[in-house]
């Protein structure tokens, strides 16, 4: 935070000068490889002649594959974002002692923990979730889009123009130094003049459209479309955890909204929900962040919960113990999202009793969630477990995710809690659960679902390199954490006077690198796999032997998912099918209407960016202007008529027809 | 408390050892129960722990694919009595660790007095709790005795075996005011008043600071907790009074400019009411404190004349909002104490030609209801309506 002078607001520019191009060399020389890599890429589209096939197949597309895999895309270009603050963090860490300030100054340090909060759930735990749950929903009950397919072309671009926001104020200005929620007074006018926090703001709301659209797409999609015969109880459980996701999102996320309007309104027209004086209380922010803020944990953890089942079910070669409990586990874990909020918070001076209350409620999660962990246990329970790529994830997360559960219940202990919060120890509570339920699960969905989406499987070798630098860079890099935060050291700080504490953070340094090169690992997997993608390819569309209805269509799955929709009559309708010995019909094929693509989503996420970016830097011109021209393409959009696309039965049966030829020449 | 000797006698033989762990092993009776807690409630939970991580280990090894001789049963998915189990086990746990933690809520509440000095020491009638004020400031931390009338910013010095209660608040932003090895934390927020009990048992220098990020100067927001036996305590407080200035409002105004890695820096004599002025956003003499105002509001307030008594900010206090309104505070009133009110200089410039500058009205011909009010009009008592 730096005391100056509020900056002449100049009628064209705004507040944008030149000094806003930050003159620290690192951001610099990252600038420099960022232009350089989109030259590249830019360079390559061009070569190749793809920017017809990128604009028609992919940008515009409504078809909720193609979006899950641009979701997927767009959270692990941001992970390496997110990844790269977080090294940042540790060497900054590792060299601050005994005087030496470090190679980061409090402006540039406090930008970096702030952005790799907000990257990091935001941006990449965010579309990483909600891409799975787009990619995998619709082909799991069986139907051919999700309920709005439009809406999902939007809600993705959406969130994609939330994280150019974000990248923008690594080179244009500052990003926030407020810590992930932004907290007021901190946030406010007084102490944030500049554009840190605007970003912060403009960047959360333009997301925040995206992944609420999202939810009351996929909740329609899962209560509406659901092939015939799957009622709720027949359902696989990775819907059901998305459903719940889902009604969680669309329950909580008009909270940030509506919080984060609130703050913006004090920062741009001075009134005072959150200031001071006045009748302001910065409580109140605090409150109503973490009612969405702890309901936003089960969000990202609970898909994952539903891919850890899918997968301990496959490759134990068995039902999912307990199918009937695990779906209670989930909803009873839904609604107690929304009555511990305040754990997070427990030192702010609330009485014993409100303390109490959330502490207890806090615990009792515990309960459904040990339920769960026992469930995966007994499914593991006299099968024949292979122990392909996703099944390692899935025991590493058991085995990893139980330690953080504990030191969750620790921490809800409120006595404890006056000990432990905002320590490291509560830094590494968090990134044990975050890390090693959420990433840890879209490791083994990324495996698992891999083949489905392309056709091929992925490389084992390197997936077992990546698989043990993740795990042991995880452990290595966050039990120091825990043992620095039960020393007493406090989270977010940027130099430390005790030299005795080096040595941790000097090995929790070494794990971040081991991460590191589990993320290396990961992308040569990536590639090596696409390079082989011939001798890894898969025809039958179900390498795993898979339970639900996703592995009984091809891989990549036509457009239209299925030629004819499915009847369910079981739970695991796909493994019931294959033990009745269903046969795949092969004729009598109808034409299929599906969604026209749309070029409408990116245009007004196009414009929002650039009404955000105008909010930001003052252009009031500009606001103004692009706030009507979202309006107008809004309703010149409602007069697009053309919106559907028919696929012919010829195509159908001339995809079915190569289909079959692939299958018989699989077996 | 032998479990705690055990624990950190099992820590010794791992490479922990060697560091300090100063949350299992504090300095404070308060920390130690809380400590005690955590300790207890680890304990409890590794009974359901480490029977899934091992179980995890031995299913997923005598479960494997290559091993026929274990049973396969693929259809094999209920169990009621292992359901039974699965769910009574974890909500016995919870259901000792949540009465554990309703008792331990109440009983470590930090409004809540001592009620001993330490395990086998209980608290004696006679003893009188040193009360110490605290204000976080951007970014330091100010600690006034008011039984002493001294202070001091960045040191807190405390007499061994003595309750303390604090009483904290912030001048701008949030903060944590942290002493690990004596009671936790607790935050700090401006216009807001928290209270925390602590006693600390054994002499020494321990480290406090903010656990809470309160922008620039956080990380050298520190400041050393000086724990000695009464005579050493006299002797700081002598100390302070040999060599500190008066921390009168100006001086407080002076120091609450922000600054980082503040010196340590001794007061002698605060002035009156210094802390209530701070809780209450009027350390300048000109505001109206909010506890009057409330006071006023719960009498009918001003109404609409109470939008001409606030005066716009003279110095660049801050940063408005774009669109917002100017910057304005409310001017304190007259009481009978003070007959002048908040109409005195400030700056050069009286404040009673502020206001007469003001956009057209005249403050002398308005009728401001509550002067003709039958409620007298002095520094009510905020306590008195509740």
């Amino acid at each position: 935070m730096e005391q100056t002078a509020p900056l002449p607001v100049s009628p064209i520019f705004g507040r944008l000068t030149l000094d806003a191009i930050p003159y620290d060399p690192i951001v610099q020389a990252t600038f420099g490889v960022v232009v350089l890599g989109a030259l590249a890429v830019v360079y390559l589209i061009q070569r190749y002649r793809l920017w017809g096939y990128l604009w028609n197949e992919w940008i515009t597309t409504v078809d909720h594959k193609k979006i899950g895999i641009m979701y997927m895309i767009l959270g692990f270009v941001m992970l390496l974002r997110g990844f790269s603050d977080a090294i940042m963090m540790r060497l900054q860490q590792v060299m601050a002692f005994g005087g030496s300030d470090g190679y980061l100054n409090a402006h540039h340090y406090d930008q970096v923990f702030t952005a790799h909060g907000v990257i990091m759930i935001f941006f990449v735990a965010m579309p990483i979730i909600t891409g799975l749950m787009n990619y995998v929903v619709p082909l799991q009950i069986g139907t051919r889009d999700v309920a709005f397919p439009f809406l999902n072309n939007f809600s993705f671009w959406m969130t994609a123009g939330g994280a150019v926001i974000v990248m923008a104020s690594l080179f244009l200005g500052e990003f926030a130094q407020t810590g992930w929620l932004a907290f007021p007074p901190l946030s406010g006018i007084d102490s944030a003049p500049y554009v840190g926090v605007d970003y912060y703001i403009w960047a959360l709301q333009v997301a925040g459209v995206g992944t609420t659209l999202s939810g009351i797409n996929l909740v329609c999609t899962i209560l509406k479309m659901r092939a015939p015969g799957m009622n709720m109880m027949k359902m696989p459980i990775f819907s059901w955890t998305s459903l719940c996701t889902n009604i969680l999102i669309v329950a909580s996320f008009p909270v940030l909204t509506a919080v984060l309007v609130m703050l913006s309104l004090d920062r741009y027209v001075g009134t005072n929900f959150f200031t001071t004086d006045m009748g302001g209380n910065a409580m109140m922010y605090v409150n109503l962040i973490w009612i969405w803020g702890h309901p936003e944990v089960y969000i990202l953890i609970l898909p994952l919960f539903g891919v850890f089942s899918e997968v301990t079910s496959t490759f134990s070669g068995k039902r999912l113990f307990g199918y009937t409990s695990m779906v209670y586990a989930t909803v009873v874990i839904t609604v107690l999202a929304y009555v511990v909020w305040l754990h997070h918070f427990f030192t702010m001076g609330n009485g014993a009793s409100v303390n109490a209350f959330f502490g207890i409620t806090t615990m009792i999660i515990s309960i459904p969630t040990g339920a769960k962990i026992f469930n995966w246990l007994f499914t593991m329970y006299r099968g024949r477990i292979r122990f392909e790529l996703p099944m390692m994830w899935t025991i590493a997360f058991m085995l990893t995710f139980t330690v953080g559960g504990m030191t969750g219940v620790l921490l809800a202990v409120p006595p404890a809690d006056f000990l432990l919060h905002n320590s490291l120890f509560l830094v590494a509570h968090f990134h044990n659960v975050i890390i090693g339920g959420v990433l840890f699960g879209t490791f083994a969905a990324v495996n698992y679902w891999w083949p489905k989406a392309f056709g091929f499987t992925l490389d084992r070798f390197w997936g077992k390199v990546s698989f043990w630098f993740w795990v042991v860079g995880f452990w290595t890099a966050f039990m120091p954490l825990y043992i620095l935060g039960l020393m007493g050291v406090t989270r977010r700080m940027r130099v430390f006077d005790d030299p005795s504490l080096q040595i941790w953070f000097g090995i929790a340094g070494i794990g971040a690198l081991l991460i590191a090169l589990g993320i290396a690992a990961m992308l040569v997997q990536f590639a090596v796999s696409i390079w082989r993608r011939k001798a890894l390819s898969d025809e039958t569309g179900d390498p795993w032997d898979g339970r639900t209805l996703e592995w009984a269509t091809s891989s990549p799955p036509p457009e239209y998912n299925f030629a004819f929709t499915p009847v369910v009559h079981a739970t695991d309708a796909w493994a019931d099918m294959k033990a009745r010995n269903y046969a795949r019909p092969t004729e009598g094929f109808k034409p299929i209407h599906m969604p026209a693509n749309t070029s409408a989503g990116v245009i007004l996420s196009g414009i929002s960016v650039v009404l955000a970016m105008a909010l930001i830097w003052y252009v009031w011109w500009l606001a103004i202007l692009a706030f009507l021209a979202i309006i107008g393409y809004a309703i010149y959009h409602t007069f697009d008529y053309d919106r559907d696309c028919n696929i012919p039965a010829e195509e159908v049966a001339q995809v079915e027809q190569s289909r079959t030829e692939r299958l018989s020449g699989a077996v | 408390m032998p479990l705690r000797r055990l624990i950190l006698a099992g820590l010794a033989v791992l490479p922990l050892g060697g560091c300090d762990l100063v949350l299992l092993n504090p300095a404070g009776d308060v920390a130690a129960q809380q400590s005690n807690l955590l300790i207890f409630a680890t304990l409890l939970m590794l009974v359901v722990i480490v029977p899934v991580m091992v179980l995890t280990v031995l299913f997923a090894y005598r479960y494997r694919a290559s091993n026929r001789d274990a049973d396969y049963a693929p259809d094999w998915d209920h169990s009621a009595r292992i359901e039974l189990v699965v769910w009574a086990v974890p909500l016995l746990i919870i259901i000792v660790l949540g009465a554990v933690t309703y008792v331990g809520t109440h009983h470590l509440d930090p409004y809540r007095p001592l009620g001993r000095v330490d395990a086998d020491t209980e608290l004696s009638e006679d003893v009188e709790p040193l009360e110490v004020q605290v204000v976080s400031l951007d970014w330091k931390w100010l600690f006034i005795y008011p039984q002493y009338d001294v202070a001091m910013v960045n040191e807190l010095a405390l007499p061994v075996d003595r309750p303390v209660k604090f009483s904290l608040t912030s001048e701008k932003v949030m903060n944590t005011f942290s002493v690990p090895t004596m009671a936790g934390m607790i935050y700090t927020m401006a216009g807001m008043e928290t209270t925390l009990h602590g006693v600390l048992n054994a002499e020494g220098r321990y480290e406090g600071r903010s656990a809470h990020y309160s922008g620039e100067g956080f990380s050298q927001m520190r400041f050393d907790v000086i724990a000695t036996d009464d005579d050493g305590f006299d002797e700081w407080v002598s100390g302070i009074r040999d060599t500190g200035d008066r921390l009168g409002r100006d001086a407080y105004l002076a120091l609450a400019e922000p600054s980082v890695d503040h010196d340590v820096v001794p007061y002698d004599g605060v002035a009156e009411n210094l802390f209530d002025l701070v809780v209450n956003l009027c350390v300048e003499p000109d505001r109206m404190c909010m506890s009057e105002m409330m006071a006023i509001d719960a009498l009918g307030g001003l109404g609409l004349a109470g939008l001409i008594a606030t005066v716009p900010e003279t110095a660049a206090t801050g940063t408005a909002a774009v669109f917002g309104p100017e910057p304005r505070y409310v001017a304190a009133l007259c009481t009978p104490e003070d007959a002048m009110g908040g109409l005195v200089e400030r700056e050069g410039q009286p404040v009673r030609d502020r206001f007469a500058t003001l956009s057209g009205n005249d403050l002398v011909n308005t009728e401001i209801p509550i002067f003709g009010s039958p409620a007298p009009l002095g520094r009510a008592d905020p306590d008195s309506e509740s």
